[in-house]
């Protein structure tokens, strides 16, 4: 079998393609980006697409799944927040075509404004969930999950977190399959949620829950490696490596199904090993299933809750093994090397005005993040894709005119499409006054240039339609809108100042392609 | 088992010369596992891969104390990873310092100690220099494979293999200079 090194990402790219799969969609995120750009790029013959967020990403999915494709979506954790409405009712509806949902998880929040735990969602809205350990698993899962969605009418989440995505292995590489679409049958019972259809559906969902938990015992997707039966661990993604190298002697319960989690196969490791053990990353998610089985369990009594785990961690929580390091401590100061704006970025001449201007900045999801550093130190509240918006409001809303007359909103140009547009509409709309800065670098820039509804560009490097935010913005009800280029400070200064003096709402787009930018 | 770690600054190339090695390591039939991070190495943060090769590999991430080799291409990014050596690791550093932010903004100091402290602490320090090498090999680009020439000494894989390899990863307008680069940095090596 022909083998190669992938990342992570690659090999999902690669376990979609083997599957089959016919439609691909989502929105740039890291840890998850690579996955379609990478079939952009090597699998073209999957209609692969950036959507403008991740809930219409994931829509097109399951229309397409709807309609009979083989379809996946793709996003990091909190885009799943984003998706979790149509993730929900669609676990209602159930499939057609295989859906698979591809989630990338970041422990240590390397590149994301939270560490939340994505295997509460799964359990929450009902649906099976993989949790690949290295990128060979995270091929073969993203290959199966299509399978199981099928089989179980289910869509199927994958989990990986930035030590999967972004970790190389050796991939084998199989034939892609054969899949021809699935006939679409007209079925509003299945596929329109009204309370009537929706409560059977329940139902229906329930019995799936349980011959799935049958599933997660049989299916091999979870397994027990016996060796000596002291002690047991039960571990999953990539924690299950480190348990693996830092305890050889032990038995390991490896869990790659993670919902629903096999009972059976969980009651016959507990009761055979002296001492059990939950190894896991963020929550005691597997910890406290294990518990209401009725077993006593160690787990995040000595397994940290918080940041990514790491094999010395595991070594020292179960082995107690302390590292010795051959050097004294280092007496110097060692300065960090933060992320920065680049030399000549259009956003750093932004921030340059609105730190000289003093003014209250409220600031959203992207590269311009960055203007709350030195030496720009220039961003007093952020949260979210979009937040940026509705939070500037809820100031004015707070605090009155003065609060208004004193601050703005910035939001890049895919950021504002992705969730910038119903809060300008609420801003309007709710009578605010605020400034709005669009920094429109033609490019989703932080995640690597991807292209998006305002730049003209399909992930597949077609030409298309762009978006014209100067419209966008008027169509929302703004009648104050201007567009500046960034590089002129001095004009740049003047509109802030009036704009932001001005008592109606207004919108600057201030205009200029990312140095990086090709 | 064999572990390397890359560490330098977003944009000297580390990735890429992490990829050259595992491609050597597959072809020796080794095992092979990666991780690395990069999320905001585009905007000239630290950037670090964990290269790991043999029998069999599990975790992707090198334990502290675990490293056999650590290449680092710029000197303050030495600095971060001292937790990752053992008495017998080997420790190569480029020779160059670039500026992090806070230092560039006058908030904060390089170390002018680095080199002395090093030395004075831990012998496996090789601290090599590389500006004329790339001076004649004709672009600045090439330090991650001068890095990787250096590297080569140390592990038993053949020239042919490391060849193959860089060609692999390289494009075809810059692999002559590449090839230059990586037998250079080789003979830089005692």
């Amino acid at each position: 079998m022909k083998k190669e090194i992938m990342l992570g990402n690659e090999a999902i790219a690669r376990g979609a393609w083997e599957a089959g799969c016919h439609v691909a969609a989502g929105y740039p995120g890291t840890p998850s980006t690579e996955i379609l750009e990478t079939i952009a790029f090597k699998y073209r013959d999957i209609k692969a697409q950036w959507s403008p967020n991740e809930k219409v990403a994931l829509e097109v999915a399951a229309g397409a799944s709807v309609a009979g494709a083989r379809a996946l979506a793709t996003m990091k954790h909190v885009g799943l927040n984003v998706a979790a409405d149509p993730l929900f009712t669609f676990s209602y509806t159930g499939v057609n075509g295989g859906l698979v949902i591809i989630n990338a998880d970041d422990p240590g929040a390397w590149s994301s404004q939270n560490e939340q735990d994505n295997r509460h969602l799964a359990r929450a809205a009902k649906v099976p969930m993989l949790d690949a350990s290295s990128p060979s698993e995270a091929k073969e899962f993203t290959k199966l999950a299509f399978d199981i969605s099928e089989k179980f009418d289910r869509p199927v989440i994958v989990r990986i977190t930035t030590r999967v995505a972004h970790s190389q292995g050796i991939v084998n590489l199989e034939e892609k399959q054969n899949i021809p679409l699935k006939d679409f049958v007209r079925d509003p019972k299945k596929y329109v949620m009204i309370p009537a259809h929706a409560r059977p559906r329940h139902v229906f969902i329930e019995e799936q829950i349980i011959k799935l938990k049958e599933y997660s015992t049989t299916s091999g997707l979870n397994f027990i490696e016996w060796k000596n039966k002291k002690r047991g661990i039960i571990a999953n993604g990539v924690a299950y490596q480190y348990v693996k190298e830092v305890c050889s002697e032990d038995s390991i319960l490896k869990i790659g199904m993670v919902w629903p989690l096999p009972d059976d196969l969980i009651k016959e490791f507990a009761s055979q090993v002296e001492e059990l053990y939950v190894v896991e990353e963020l929550d005691p998610f597997i910890e406290d299933y294990v518990k209401s089985l009725g077993f006593k369990v160690k787990g995040k009594e000595i397994i940290p809750l918080c940041g990514e785990l790491t094999p010395e961690i595991v070594d020292k929580a179960l082995n107690g093994k302390n590292i010795e390091s051959p050097l004294p401590a280092y007496q110097g100061v060692i300065p960090p090397r933060p992320p920065k704006l680049c030399a000549g970025c259009p956003h750093g001449f932004v921030f340059n005005i609105l730190k000289k201007l003093d003014l209250v900045v409220n600031g959203d999801i992207g590269c311009y993040t960055l203007g709350v550093l030195p030496p720009y130190s220039a961003m007093h509240s952020q949260g979210c894709m979009g937040a940026s918006i509705g939070m500037h409001l809820g100031f004015e809303k707070a605090r009155g005119d003065e609060m208004a007359r004193n601050s703005v909103a910035v939001i890049g140009d895919s950021t504002f499409i992705h969730s910038g547009i119903t809060p300008l509409i609420d801003l309007v709309y709710n009578k605010g006054t605020g400034t709005v800065i669009i920094m429109d670098n033609r490019a989703t820039a932080m995640t690597g240039h991807q292209e998006n509804p305002a730049t003209g560009k399909t992930l597949m490097g077609e030409e298309t339609f762009e978006l014209d935010l100067e419209m966008m913005a008027k169509a929302c009800g703004v009648k104050r809108v201007t567009v500046v280029d960034p590089r002129d400070a001095e004009l740049l200064e003047k509109v802030i100042k009036e704009e932001v003096a001005a008592k109606e709402p207004s919108v600057i787009i201030t205009k200029r392609k990312c140095i990086l930018k090709k | 088992m064999k572990n390397v770690i890359f560490a330098g600054v977003g944009g000297q190339g580390v990735i890429l010369v992490s990829k050259i090695l595992m491609d050597v390591a597959l072809k020796n039939g080794f095992d092979v596992k990666e991780s690395e991070v990069h999320g905001m190495a585009q905007r000239g943060g630290s950037v670090e891969c964990h290269v790991r090769f043999g029998t069999e590999v599990s975790s992707p991430l090198i334990p502290k104390a675990g490293a056999d080799y650590i290449l680092c291409l710029e000197l303050l990014e030495a600095m971060r990873k001292l937790e990752y050596l053992n008495k017998n690791s080997v420790l190569i550093i480029n020779r160059e310092q670039i500026n992090p932010a806070p230092v560039e903004i006058g908030a904060m100091e390089y170390p002018s100690d680095i080199e002395s402290w090093l030395k004075n602490n831990f012998p496996n320090t090789i601290i090599v220099d590389t500006g004329e090498i790339l001076k004649e090999v004709g672009t600045k680009r090439a330090l991650n494979v001068v890095m990787l020439g250096c590297l080569s000494r140390f592990l038993d894989f053949n020239i042919k293999d490391w060849e193959e390899s860089i060609s692999k990863f390289v494009k075809e307008s810059a692999l002559e200079q590449n090839i230059k680069a990586f037998k250079m940095g080789r003979e830089l090596i005692a």
